[in-house]
């Protein structure tokens, strides 16, 4: 496994804002159903999302990645921190995509999913646990990419899902893939 | 060898499958293919089983279980038939939205008249949320294409999300 190290040394410092904790959208609302905007990296409202998401992540027990949809900003940005994880093998921090795609994909795995904003439901889902991604830090707008696997791999495809309009409820493998969450984090 | 669907519906409390499979296992009943779930607190199961025992002997040695009142017990003896041979091709079909009556009715109504037969169907409300995970298999021979744009249709005019996916098995 290669690590970016430029995305591996990202803080949110970068972002220069102090951000704020949003509320975290739920299902059925719409804004979770339809594909997000491309956006700009560098713009100063990008900017500050990008801080208000890593804000609203850190306050919520468990949450590993969150995406602008969830808090009702139809846009394709998300943020991602999965290293205090039990199941993370290599991973590259805190950071912030935009506009971000899977560029390779491959070794798909079955795991249970949850999601903050299906918050009763879990669904097992298969994923790729090797996955390239292409995306824009924001701030400076370059392009990073990405190698991840396992944890990391998943969450990264579930947050590209969210800017996509979907959830993981559209991706469960079956008609008994879907289970009531027994315990809440 | 006669095959008999049993049916156990009512509410649940701890024991309920020990006390039915040991009284079916008692008149050599063998259990061929059984589901069995909690919906809302309420535990359902249907069981198929195959032995020599008669319908009346199985619904007498299962009366106990009924007695309290808390639960319901159905016993029917099934026709020997064939099972289906599966020559088609297999697809999960997600729908998720605010719910509302009929979504399922809508729904299956465009499956059944693409000639798709549904082997599985979940439900879950979650709050607002209704979900359905329907597993179905489509004649070799169906436009999934116009399946899947009747779906988008239907789903959009009842306010729902809907995703249909093939099934991969992966053969090892």
């Amino acid at each position: 496994m290669t690590i970016n190290e430029r995305v591996a040394a990202w803080t949110e410092a970068e972002l220069g804002v102090e951000g704020k904790v949003l509320d975290v959208v739920r299902a059925p609302a719409q804004v979770l159903s339809v594909p997000g905007e491309d956006v700009d990296p560098t713009a100063p409202e990008i900017i500050q999302l990008a801080a208000d998401l890593i804000a609203t992540m850190r306050v919520s027990p468990g949450c590993v990645g969150l995406a602008a949809d969830q808090v009702g900003v139809s846009a394709r940005i998300f943020c991602v921190d999965v290293s205090t994880h039990v199941k993370t093998k290599t991973h590259h921090g805190t950071y912030v995509l935009c506009n971000a795609e899977v560029v390779e994909a491959s070794r798909n795995e079955k795991a249970r999913e949850g999601c903050m904003s299906v918050p009763d439901l879990t669904g097992d889902v298969k994923r790729a646990s090797r996955l390239k991604v292409r995306g824009q830090l924001p701030v400076t707008g370059e392009t990073v990419e990405i190698v991840a696997d396992a944890f990391e791999a998943r969450c990264l495809q579930h947050e590209i899902d969210h800017t996509d309009g979907l959830l993981f409820i559209d991706r469960v493998a079956g008609a008994h893939a879907l289970h009531q969450r027994q315990t809440y984090l | 060898m006669t095959i008999h669907a049993i049916t156990v519906l009512g509410h649940d409390r701890p024991g309920i499958i020990a006390d039915t499979t040991a009284r079916l296992a008692g008149l050599g009943l063998n259990l061929e293919d059984s589901t069995m779930t909690r919906l809302r607190g309420h535990f359902a199961m249907t069981l198929l089983c195959a032995g020599e025992a008669t319908t009346e002997a199985i619904r007498a040695d299962l009366e106990p279980i009924a007695s309290d009142g808390t639960l319901t017990v159905t016993v029917y003896e099934l026709p020997e038939e064939q099972a289906a041979t599966g020559a088609g091709r297999l697809f999960v079909l997600s729908v998720h939205g605010g719910d509302r009556p009929g979504i399922v009715s809508t729904v299956t109504a465009e499956i059944a008249a693409a000639g798709g037969n549904i082997t599985d169907l979940t439900t879950r409300l979650s709050g607002d949320l209704y979900v359905v995970v329907a597993e179905l298999e489509l004649p070799a021979d169906a436009d999934v294409a116009v399946l899947e744009s009747a779906i988008r249709r239907v789903t959009q005019e009842l306010g729902v999300d809907a995703t249909l996916r093939p099934i991969e098995a992966d053969d090892l």
